[in-house]
């Protein structure tokens, strides 16, 4: 064992190229048990989207129907309803929809596709309870100036028929609205937009 | 720089880093002729450490229920991303963990490594061979098909069939009548739970082999040959000389364990059995069963010795003897020297004798028997314990060459 | 070195003496599973003649789309009988009890049957039914004595000519191959790349030791 005639340039350009490439080989390896992680095929399989069938939703009523697990809200607004959307707008944190909770196709006052009908995910944006649907005008426990919305029991959080946040209530942003898609005019699809934008 | 060294420093204070690297690794003198045997050791390990990480990964899926295992299986062959490379990283880990230790102990034969003063860690081998031979066990029964149920059915039943308390024994074990979900359920937990004993096993036969000192294909005591520093002559830190090699020895064993991964997951049958590919069905036993090849020497022994008095108990004791008997191996062999380099021709002869009858009895019992196979399972019983204890005998007859007195290249 | 080699042999020796199997010559089954015409054809087949009595319940109608190049519509217009969901698995109606009662055994599910049997066993299995008087179909296998299964492949045998009627079962044994393992194809292709990466890192790493070790004499 000495140390002369050590070709030292080389020994450390080696030990550099052994290393990187050992490197590069061990991130090979961790990537399947990271990816292994993901939802599998079951699960996708079980979160696929779902058809809803809306002829006998009534105005003013509300239909749950379970995709991915949550509660996918549909309402059917009355004309009174859409008219009030409009006229709360200063009392909301995001009256325009800015944040983006919805697909683009949503970013309106109504936040849906079609106005009568809204398709939002029934998930409170503050705590993650399942807000409870109050069609009732001015209610004596929510106030004179209630014209009908969502709210949650958990906090307090309040939503409009849009699913648009109350401002000084603890939740932060809308109701979070997914893909969806009308088939026909009475089915919906949740959870796919078939490539809409 | 000075910034590491401080931090370092900071630690060293607190726990011995330096002082474990330079032991164990910078300052660890190894013998520098060792030859490709040597490489097992660290392989061993690494297979370890992937049976480990795989096993906690197939856990995270897996569900130990007799009516859901089977089908987890699958779900995570098909269903989970890249679950299929996951269970056949672990399916081939463990026959190729298998291979990586019969062939560790092989060197230790061939070598004299369990020759004063490194008898403990030979036994703490073996306690670590009984451990892997349990764990494989266990983990044998989890994917619940065919030669599962009817592999753990047979060796449960050779606990049955020790007198008196056998039949109760067995049924403890199953905590059913029946291998069933409470068998499957509990191996499960056993199962994940060895591999860490199994762990801090390793954590000792290393611990044991640095207070010993590596031998090496020589057999010679480097320590007993020092320079004025102290330092064994024919010696070489393990780091960087033997972590180079053993990064170089890893890569080959990589590329060969890779392809049976991607190309032969099965092994022709061998690693993943055909008949594993039905659900385990306690009305049908399967035309031909036998255990994973790494059981089927002992399996051999236990099938060549007959029941004697109606009791099937004969072969079980021959098969469990046949393990304990290696405990004894350190005091078996009176040869003045270690290494086969310089035993005599009697000792070469004994070793091969043995390889080839242990491999006979691994290829019998895969097979069906027959009266020539039985036959030649006996005759390849009685060379395996001819072996070991004839050796005080043979191995003192045994005509030996002289030891140099330092390690040859 | 020559120790070495023969250690290795005589642990691989084992693994030789495995192909042994039970008494009937196999014909070789010689399945391509890259060509997907041949699967997307053994798919129909299975579809239409199997999948009534014999489930595949760990095979999903999406994945089977996907791998074997067929659109998700296509498969529901033409191949999924079962279900209207393409994430489904490929299960059947038949309540295990009844299929007992009529057939003396409920059919085996048929997602892995191609590891377990092997896929010359089923392709000849598939092309010996013979008449037989004394079964309660009138029909017996060669390869598998008294089976339970009646040979519902039977106008396909007599309506086609000999080859063609091979060819059907060959394309049928490729399929069942494919659901048995369906990342097979994939895996032999990521592993070519894998070891040409360890074979590199195996390059480099035996440079570095070499390197090192010229301080050793």
């Amino acid at each position: 064992m000495s140390a002369d005639g050590v070709d030292l340039k080389k020994r450390r350009m080696l030990t550099a190229a052994t290393s990187v490439v050992g490197a590069v080989g061990a991130g090979f390896v961790v990537y399947p048990f990271l990816a292994a992680w993901a939802p599998s095929e079951k699960a996708k399989a079980a979160g696929a989207p779902v058809e809803a069938d809306i002829s006998k939703l009534e105005p003013g009523q509300l239909m749950r129907v379970k995709w991915r697990g949550k509660p996918v809200w549909i309402v059917r607004r009355t004309e009174q309803n859409l008219k009030d959307l409009g006229a709360i707008g200063d009392r909301l944190a995001d009256p325009a929809s800015d944040m983006p909770q919805q697909p683009e196709y949503c970013k309106n006052e109504h936040r849906s596709i079609k106005p009568e009908y809204l398709v939002a995910i029934g998930i409170c944006t503050h705590l993650g309870c399942s807000p409870t649907y109050r069609p009732d005008v001015a209610p004596a426990d929510l106030g004179a100036d209630w014209v009908g919305g969502f709210f949650c029991p958990c906090h307090g959080s309040r939503f409009d028929l849009s699913g648009r946040v109350y401002s000084g209530v603890p939740a932060p942003t809308n109701l979070e609205i997914t893909k969806y898609t009308f088939l026909s005019d009475t089915t919906i699809r949740v959870g796919e937009d078939g490539g809409a934008a | 720089m000075s910034a590491m060294k401080n931090f370092v420093g900071w630690i060293d204070d607190r726990f011995p880093l330096t002082k474990v690297w330079n032991e164990h690794l910078a300052e660890y003198y190894a013998p520098k002729n060792f030859n490709f045997w040597y490489f097992m050791g660290s392989l061993a390990m690494l297979v370890l450490v992937n049976q480990i990480l795989t096993g906690v990964w197939l856990a995270m899926s897996y569900k130990p229920d007799a009516d859901l295992a089977f089908g987890s299986v699958e779900y995570i062959m098909r269903d989970v991303d890249w679950g299929w490379l996951i269970r056949y990283l672990h399916s081939t880990g463990a026959s190729a963990f298998l291979i990586v230790i019969y062939l560790h102990m092989f060197r230790g034969l061939m070598y004299g490594s369990y020759r004063k003063p490194r008898e403990l860690l030979w036994i703490i081998g073996v306690v670590i061979y009984l451990a892997m031979m349990a764990t494989a066990f266990f983990g044998y029964l989890l994917p619940w098909g065919q030669m599962s149920f009817w592999g753990a059915q047979v060796i449960v039943n050779l606990f049955s069939a020790i007198p008196v308390i056998g039949p109760d024994l067995g049924v403890w074990i199953r905590g059913d009548y029946v291998i069933s979900d409470a068998t499957l359920n509990r191996f499960f937990a056993l199962h994940f739970l060895l591999p860490f004993l199994l762990a801090a096993l390793v954590f000792v036969h290393i611990v044991a082999l640095h207070k010993v000192g590596s031998n090496n294909p020589d057999g010679i005591e480097i320590k007993k040959n020092k320079d004025e520093n102290g330092i064994p002559k024919d010696g070489i830190p393990f780091h960087p000389y033997y972590s180079v090699k053993d990064i170089a020895g890893v890569a080959g064993f990589l590329f060969l364990f890779a392809a049976v991964v991607f190309f032969a997951p099965e092994m022709g049958g061998f690693f993943i059995e055909h008949p594993n590919f039905e659900p385990a069905n306690p009305l049908k036993t399967p035309e031909h069963i036998a255990p994973v090849w790494y059981f089927t020497p002992f399996y051999a022994i236990l099938r060549a010795v007959p029941s004697i008095a109606g009791s099937a108990f004969p072969g079980v004791a021959a098969m469990l003897l046949s393990i304990v008997v290696m405990f004894f191996l350190p005091w078996l062999d009176r040869s003045p020297v270690k290494s086969i380099r310089y035993k005599g021709v009697i000792f070469k002869a004994s070793l091969a004798i043995f390889v080839v009858a242990f491999i006979m009895l691994g290829y019998l019992g895969t097979q069906p028997t027959t009266e020539g196979k039985t036959l030649l399972a006996q005759i390849g019983t009685v060379l395996y314990f001819a072996f070991f204890l004839l050796m005080p005998i043979y191995s003192k007859m045994d005509k030996t060459k002289p030891v140099p007195e330092r390690v040859t290249k | 070195m020559k120790k070495l080699i023969l250690s290795f042999l005589l642990t691989v020796m084992p693994v030789i003496g495995l192909a042994a199997g039970g008494g009937v010559q196999l014909d070789d089954a010689d399945i391509d599973l890259t060509d997907q015409a041949s699967l997307q054809h053994g798919a129909k087949l299975f579809m239409n003649y199997c999948l009534s009595c014999h489930s595949a319940k760990y095979q999903r109608y999406n994945r089977m789309a996907r791998d074997l190049g067929l659109t998700e519509e296509e498969v529901k217009d033409n191949l999924m009988f079962t279900t209207d969901k393409i994430g489904d698995t490929m299960n059947i109606a038949m309540n295990p009890a009844d299929a007992e009662k009529w057939f003396g055994v409920a059919p085996p599910d048929l997602s892995v049957i191609a590891r377990a049997r092997g896929v010359d066993w089923i392709y000849t299995y598939l092309r010996s039914f013979v008449p037989d008087e004394k079964r309660p179909f009138g029909v017996n296998n060669t390869v598998f004595p008294d089976v339970g299964m009646p040979h519902v492949l039977w106008k396909l045998q007599q309506d086609q000519p000999a080859e063609k009627f091979d060819s059907d079962m060959r394309d049928l044994t490729a399929f069942l191959s494919y659901i048995s393992e369906p990342i097979q194809v994939e895996r032999q292709r990521l592993g070519v790349w894998v070891l040409l990466f360890i074979a590199v890192f195996f390059v480099l790493a035996y440079l570095l030791k070499k390197e090192y070790w010229k301080d050793i004499h």
